[in-house]
């Protein structure tokens, strides 16, 4: 299976030289990264190749690291019935960029797409049809980017009196509480509190007066 | 005379009507009787799931599987824990895997009665649901046997499942299996051959191969238009490849074929628990690596280690190597595809839910296009839509 998928990745990055960025195989699933101008001629490739026919799109989503200089990363996972596998394509963008809609390839990328957009704000270019889908009529801004509180910023109920649903701003009769139950001493990045101190004077950790 | 312009008409379908199948809000443009667009508008049901699993552990993820597709709750919880499993590189003991493809499997019948039924109701037949209902019933008995629950059971874990079967259990849905089939016999005579029943679904909304896979299409409706496609079979998870079924593919993709292949499928069903309850291993029902899976509760009384393991499962949970993956199962209604991405800490980074449903409402434009508005009462129950997994 790992093997397939190596020469499949060796395909790619040969003839679309180009346009893949890097492949990677890990888990038993091939990744490609390749650049976002070319996904429209990089999925066509894939869609109809002899040795790719990857005709099913199976997932579009969007992916959210706020650090990175180029933030978002829209993956697009096919599946090829013929050969029996799967393959995910990468496209990283700034928060500003386009993506290229490959709705003209799939047809079913039209409202994965629109999902994308509404959750991420990710921006597809000659899509046909780019209205939110998930959120409300009339939502403002992006839910699933990380800057977006989980509680979110409005809240809404029927106002008796107007006889309409009004918005409000969210109120939290308790504050939003997470607890962080990463463990001090097992993969955690964080110093225990006062070991800092320690590190600044160089001496090890004095002992409390008792 | 003048030329008499007659505009089309917009009608809303829903969200509040009964053979919506639950908010669904569909704009139809119609000129006359003939639909000449549909436009779906949906995201009623939208509550956050992908952003609230960001903020949770694995294990307190998996109880908003079962809140998505209601019908059918375990097998989405599969797709799931089969994700963080392939992330964290677990064995599943045999047992476990053994009864995690019959609740499955049970599931899949579960939703099929429904949906069967219920598409039944929409094209006028009262009866099916009545019959059925009762079988849909002892069913979930069977889940909340095992888990507590009768709908939402959150019964797999990363690892295994939550516990085992209790003494009696097996017999009891071996009996069940032996009965079942008279019902599906039953149901047959009511709707197969049924002339009002086949003048409402045949030819309605076909759907070509090569159209339906544009459109990702998955599940029954994809293997109603002659594609015989399983994940089960292709791409076999937990203990699939050892266990003997067939798939039935249809050949005409219409709405007719859509209901025969569910009938077929709830036969195969059946078949499947059978092998299960004959092949199931005796052993462990979840792994036994503790940092996973918590320790017994008897062992927890007496040793320290298996205390803390508890403490740690349940409060930090456990942390997944950084990577990603799509692992997808045949959900009842089709792929289901989970697609993970952990950063290494106990929390998802990024949890992507596939839903099937979503694709099939998709197509609502296409199928119903040319069709009469009763028509589209006919498309969305041979689709089989559920709004939970759509909305997410």
């Amino acid at each position: 299976m790992d093997l397939a998928l190596n020469d499949l990745g060796g395909l790619l990055a040969d003839t679309l030289s180009s346009e893949v960025i890097s492949t990677d195989v890990s888990k038993g699933e091939l990744a490609v990264t390749v650049r976002p101008e070319t996904i429209v001629k990089v999925l066509t490739f894939l869609r109809d190749n002899v040795n790719c026919q990857f005709k099913v799109l199976a997932d579009v989503c969007g992916v959210d690291h706020p650090e990175r200089e180029e933030r978002f990363e829209v993956v697009y996972n096919l599946l090829s019935m013929t050969h029996n596998s799967r393959i995910r394509i990468k496209v990283r963008v700034a928060e500003d960029a386009p993506v290229p809609s490959i709705s003209g390839v799939f047809t079913s990328a039209v409202w994965w797409e629109r999902e994308v957009w509404d959750l991420f704000g990710i921006y597809f270019s000659d899509h046909p049809d780019l209205r939110r889908i998930m959120t409300d009529y009339g939502f403002e801004g992006h839910p699933l980017r990380k800057d977006f509180p989980l509680t979110g910023y409005v809240e809404l109920r029927y106002d008796d009196e107007q006889k309409r649903v009004v918005y409000e701003p969210v109120k939290l009769t308790q504050d939003f509480r997470t607890f962080d139950f990463t463990s001090p001493w097992e993969g955690a990045e964080s110093l225990l509190p006062g070991d800092e101190k320690a590190a600044a004077s160089g001496d090890a950790p004095a002992k409390g007066d008792g | 005379m003048a030329e008499t312009q007659i505009k089309n008409m917009n009608l809303n379908f829903g969200p509040q009507h009964p053979a919506a199948h639950g908010v669904l809000r569909m704009v139809l443009e119609m000129d006359g009787e003939i639909i000449a667009r549909a436009d779906p508008h949906i995201g009623l049901l939208h509550r956050g799931t992908e952003k609230l699993i960001e903020h949770k552990t694995y294990v307190q993820a998996v109880p908003y599987f079962d809140r998505l597709d209601y019908v059918a709750p375990q097998n989405q919880e599969h797709a799931f824990v089969l994700a963080v499993e392939k992330l964290l590189g677990l064995e599943v003991p045999p047992r476990a895997q053994y009864i995690r493809v019959m609740y499955a499997e049970i599931g899949r019948i579960l939703n099929h009665i429904l949906n069967i039924t219920s598409y039944a109701i929409d094209v006028g037949a009262m009866t099916p649901m009545l019959w059925a209902f009762e079988e849909r019933e002892k069913l979930m008995e069977f889940c909340e046997r095992v888990s507590g629950a009768r709908m939402h059971m959150a019964y797999y874990r990363p690892g295994g499942v939550a516990a085992d079967m209790p003494d009696g259990l097996a017999d009891d849905i071996a009996t069940w299996c032996d009965h079942y089939p008279q019902l599906i016999d039953d149901l047959e005579t009511l709707l197969t051959e049924n002339r009002i029943f086949k003048q409402r679904t045949v030819d309605i909304g076909i759907i070509t191969p090569e159209q339906a896979m544009d459109r990702g299409f998955s599940g029954p409706n994809l293997r109603a238009c002659g594609v015989a496609w399983d994940l089960r079979r292709a791409q076999p998870y937990d203990a699939y490849d050892k266990i003997d079924f067939d798939v039935p593919v249809g050949k005409h993709g219409d709405c007719y074929d859509r209901y025969l292949i569910r009938m077929v499928e709830m036969r195969e069903s059946v078949k499947i628990i059978r092998q299960c309850l004959k092949d199931m291993p005796a052993g462990h029902i979840k792994s036994q690596d503790h940092k996973v899976s918590p320790p017994p509760r008897a062992d927890m009384k007496g040793s320290m280690e298996a205390m803390i393991h508890h403490f740690k499962v349940f409060t930090e949970g456990f942390h997944v190597p950084a990577g990603e993956t799509y692992t997808a199962v045949e959900a009842p209604k089709g792929e289901f595809g989970v697609y993970l991405v952990s950063d290494g800490s106990n929390k998802p980074y990024r949890c992507k839910i596939r839903a099937p449903g979503f694709a099939h409402l998709q197509a609502m434009d296409f199928l119903s296009k040319g069709h009469m508005l009763a028509d589209v009462v006919a498309n969305i129950g041979s689709l089989d839509v559920v709004f939970g997994e759509i909305d997410r």
